[in-house]
């Protein structure tokens, strides 16, 4: 059979590289940390004894330190989703109305940046926003301050660099939408009384829900676990888990804890997962 | 003004260099069925945008019941459109497409139930109201648009081609029915079209456009015995275009710089047999008779070049000696000429059109 | 109307905030002041400083290497899938299979980072193999993400009905594998080639799975270009910075005229 010489060695790569490592992910958040490398022992010892536990688990909702930081990621990844779609959706309604020929254009234009460098884009924020930064340096320049504003390293710096890298998934979806959309739709709620407000919100609103929602889920799922945007632009304390999962994992080398942190926030975002999953099979 | 519904005064629409509307002047009277007539780039489409309020003129004026509507935006207009390919909201089931206009203007509750189920049971599409259009045929939902805007209760009803995205089995019937719910409601109906025989067949009137320019205002059988030009007489209906200079045309009507002669009234006589016979008689009843000389006012000689079956009667292409070329048409009953034969076509000078120049 | 204007202004601000920063990122790269986003007229010390910095250099090399193999890894396990997926309508575990060539798309990059590594551990720890971790390791992960890019590059590209050609082919005598060379392999081959820069890009600008899965040996561009911007800007970034997008906006430019050069080809046919 043809067929298997295709789907064989495709079917090894996706059981060892896709399916093992969840599996393996699981068993290692129930084993236990050790001094040793590598600095754990599995939950399944030598003579195949059980010696794994849900302790793990246990201290991510007995600490508040760890809860927390899941919620925060959810919080921080629910901004950062709603501002997408806040900015990218008069965006993609644009570019859906603009002429055909300009509209590809457009299109690389929202996406140009993002391929620039993601790390590059981060310290054009970190060159903007530090105290000695291009806007403190123009703020103080003009007379309107006396001291630098304290701006990187807050929330709201995390938030614009996030909402810089996240901003183009947020578009497609919606320009996708918006451009499968039929403007006679639009006129004929005009022509039988609606006005344009009314029309945008009982049609083409309506209509473009699941781009919407699509946008949304584009941007929340990747976010909730995002690392390096926190670290760069966010303030030191009040982290969120993708954070909090790198210390255990690099700087306390709880090799167990950070697995059951990554269980706990795959737990967290199969809902959503399964949703865009759903939107993306009937699209 | 009793009997002016809608009125245009020198409509004027540019896009870009092209002029789609130049000047257009013209009156819709109260519970009229008139058709738009015309070819694409006619400007009837977008004469059918302006009245709705879609599209702003660059250049004159619309008065509904002498009020000057111009600057009044779609939604507040009491105009309703049915759109070519329906527009029907995909999200929204059929009784919900029906009660959208009702819903905009506030209608109570009750008294749009009321008058959605009025409206579906006037297109007959009675307990459908919960479907989907997408669960729907084509005709199927172009009731429900139909629906959709007459429950409005509109005084001016625009059809964008009504007909065009329907088989062609449907279509006939169709558009009986829309006559009959044209008369019924009372409403005055503008369609647009590119089919003469459609806009033949169910207008009062009928206008044809051209290049943005009205050609021709008036009823079926005046457009169609009577076409003011060339093109008029060419789009409904393929007659023939004959020019007095290059044959023998009596009588002839000063400043008429061709006629239109349609087809069924020409008769074919069989020349060089053992005698001259007739050939053609569409007209039946045409009691009118001509001579079988050769030489006469109107009659020329020709070669019967192509022939077209058409079920009840069949088009022949004769090519004139006198140069040029005249089509025919026989009745199926009536004998036919061959195919290469010669024969002489005359006709009464009572049937020719004369086209201004 | 109203509401086009509204999109109108959303779409420049959006286009703003967008290149803003990287312009200015790219503008800066030219002053001569050591302060970065200073202006201290014009240089280009910065980047001969970076011509000079064989660290990153060292790394970028490494980091392109490592994306070419992944990118390549990814175009023939994520191209075999997307066609399976695509063209076999049913055989057994396609969901499955669908499902599994999709994860990596949709899971945080922390958790399949992490994962990745727990997995080459205990592989390590099994058969011996792959010995420590290092550019192999990352070469490896970064396959199995670039493969469910290709994949559905591949899938959607393969999904619009063209299998009637394939028909058409084998009814004019190809056998199915012809068929397959003839046809549907030119057909798939934009999206293998997209999905190869997808790929490709994805890999350079990974940090996070990257520093999971590697070792001593294994400093990629953005695990350099990342302690760099935790210990603080320096002008060498934005130079950098400039490099990288005049490169992207060369690629992007070159593509575009590629595309445009056979749609003209096209049109040329068709009229």
């Amino acid at each position: 059979m043809r067929r298997l010489l295709i789907l064989v060695p495709v079917w090894a790569w996706l059981l060892a590289f896709v399916a093992a490592p969840a599996v393996i992910l699981l068993g290692i958040a129930l084993g236990q940390s050790t001094e040793g490398i590598p600095p754990f022992a599995p939950p399944v010892g030598p003579g195949l004894v059980w010696q794994g536990s849900l302790g793990n688990f246990a201290t991510l909702f007995e600490d508040e330190f760890y809860f927390d930081s899941l919620l925060r990621a959810l919080r921080i990844a629910t901004s950062t989703a709603a501002l997408a779609l806040l900015l990218g959706f008069p965006m993609a309604l644009a570019i859906a109305r603009a002429p055909r020929a300009r509209q590809a254009l457009l299109l690389a234009l929202v996406l140009l940046p993002f391929w620039t460098g993601f790390l590059l884009r981060m310290g054009a924020f970190i060159g903007l926003l530090r105290d000695q930064g291009l806007i403190n340096g123009l703020l103080i320049g003009l007379g309107v301050v006396q001291e630098p504003l304290p701006l990187l390293y807050t929330e709201g710096a995390m938030l614009a660099g996030m909402l810089h890298a996240y901003l183009p998934f947020a578009v497609l979806p919606l320009y996708a939408a918006l451009s499968r959309l039929d403007p006679v739709l639009e006129q004929a709620a005009m022509d039988l009384g609606a006005t344009p407000g009314a029309a945008f919100r009982t049609v083409t609103l309506p209509l473009a829900l699941p781009g919407i929602i699509a946008g949304f889920l584009l941007v929340f799922i990747p976010a909730a676990g995002e690392f390096v945007i926190p670290e760069l632009l966010g303030p030191s304390e009040a982290l969120p888990v993708g954070r909090v999962l790198w210390q255990e994992f690099f700087q306390n080398r709880d090799w167990p804890l950070a697995a059951a942190l990554a269980v706990a926030l795959l737990v967290l975002l199969i809902l959503p997962i399964r949703l865009f999953q759903r939107l993306e099979s009937r699209a | 003004m009793a009997d002016t519904l809608l009125e245009a005064r020198g409509l004027t629409r540019r896009f870009g260099a092209a002029l789609a509307l130049d000047a257009l002047d013209l009156a819709i009277r109260p519970g009229e069925f008139f058709a738009l007539l015309g070819g694409s780039g006619s400007g009837k489409s977008t004469l059918l945008r302006l009245i709705a309020g879609l599209d702003a003129p660059d250049g004159g004026a619309l008065f509904l019941d002498g009020r000057d509507i111009t600057a009044d935006p779609p939604w507040a207009r009491p105009v309703h459109m049915m759109f070519q390919s329906y527009a029907l909201f995909p999200h929204m089931s059929v009784a919900e497409n029906v009660g959208y206009g009702l819903r905009r203007v506030g209608v109570a509750r009750g008294e749009q139930a009321r008058r959605i189920a009025e409206a579906l049971a006037l297109v007959k599409l009675d307990g459908l109201g919960a479907r989907r259009p997408h669960h729907l045929s084509g005709g199927q939902r172009q009731r429900v648009a139909l629906a959709r805007s007459l429950v409005m209760r509109p005084r001016l009803l625009l059809l964008d081609e009504p007909l065009a995205a329907l088989d062609a089995g449907l279509r006939e019937q169709t558009g009986f029915e829309l006559r009959a719910l044209q008369r019924q409601t009372g409403a005055a109906f503008v369609m647009v079209t590119h089919d003469q025989e459609e806009a033949l067949a169910l207008a009062d009137r009928i206008a044809v456009l051209e290049g943005g320019r009205l050609v021709q205002v008036g009823t079926p059988e005046e457009v169609y015995w009577r076409p003011a030009t060339a093109f008029v007489a060419r789009f409904l209906g393929a007659a023939n275009i004959v020019e007095p200079a290059t044959l023998p045309l009596k009588p002839q009507v000063a400043g008429a710089a061709a006629y239109a002669l349609r087809p069924e009234y020409i008769r074919l006589t069989r020349i060089g047999g053992a005698s001259d016979s007739d050939l053609r008689a569409i007209r039946p009843s045409d009691h009118r008779t001509l001579g079988h000389e050769e030489t006469g006012p109107n009659r020329v000689m020709g070669v019967v070049r192509e022939a077209a079956f058409r079920g009840d009667s069949t088009l022949f292409v004769v090519a004139l000696e006198a140069g040029g070329a005249l089509r025919v048409t026989v009745h199926a009953d009536d004998p036919m000429p061959e195919m290469g034969e010669r024969v002489a076509l005359a006709w009464d000078p009572d049937d020719l059109a004369p086209l201004a120049a | 109307m109203k509401r086009g204007r509204v999109g109108s202004w959303g779409l420049a601000l959006g286009l703003g905030f967008l290149w803003v920063p990287v312009l200015l990122l790219v503008g800066f790269a030219f002053s001569a002041d050591r302060i970065p986003f200073q202006w201290g007229g014009v240089s280009l010390r910065w980047f001969a400083a970076l011509a000079a910095n064989e660290r990153l250099i060292e790394a970028a090399w490494l980091s392109i290497r490592i994306a070419a193999g992944a990118a390549t890894l990814a175009m023939l396990i994520g191209g075999a899938a997307g066609f399976a997926l695509a063209r076999w309508g049913g055989f057994g575990g396609r969901v499955l299979l669908g499902g599994l060539i999709g994860a990596p798309l949709v899971l945080p990059e922390v958790v399949t980072g992490l994962s990745l590594l727990l997995t080459f551990v205990a592989l390590e720890a099994l058969t011996g193999w792959p010995e420590g971790r290092g550019a192999l390791t990352v070469l490896l992960a970064h396959g199995t993400l670039g493969a469910a890019y290709v994949a559905v590059v591949v899938q959607a590209r393969l999904a619009g009905g063209e299998r009637v050609l394939e028909e058409a082919a084998m009814d004019l005598g190809a056998g199915p594998f012809t068929a397959f060379c003839t046809v549907t392999l030119p057909l798939m081959v934009p999206a293998l080639a997209a999905g190869w820069l997808l790929a490709f890009t994805l890999s350079l600008d990974d940090l996070v799975v990257a520093s999971f899965v590697s070792g001593p040996e294994g400093t990629t561009l953005p695990m350099v270009l990342f302690s760099a911007l935790r210990l603080g800007l320096t002008p060498e970034v934005n130079a950098l910075g400039a490099v990288i997008l005049l490169l992207a906006g060369a690629l992007v430019g070159l593509a575009m005229l590629l595309l445009r050069a056979r749609r003209v080809e096209g049109q040329g046919e068709g009229g």
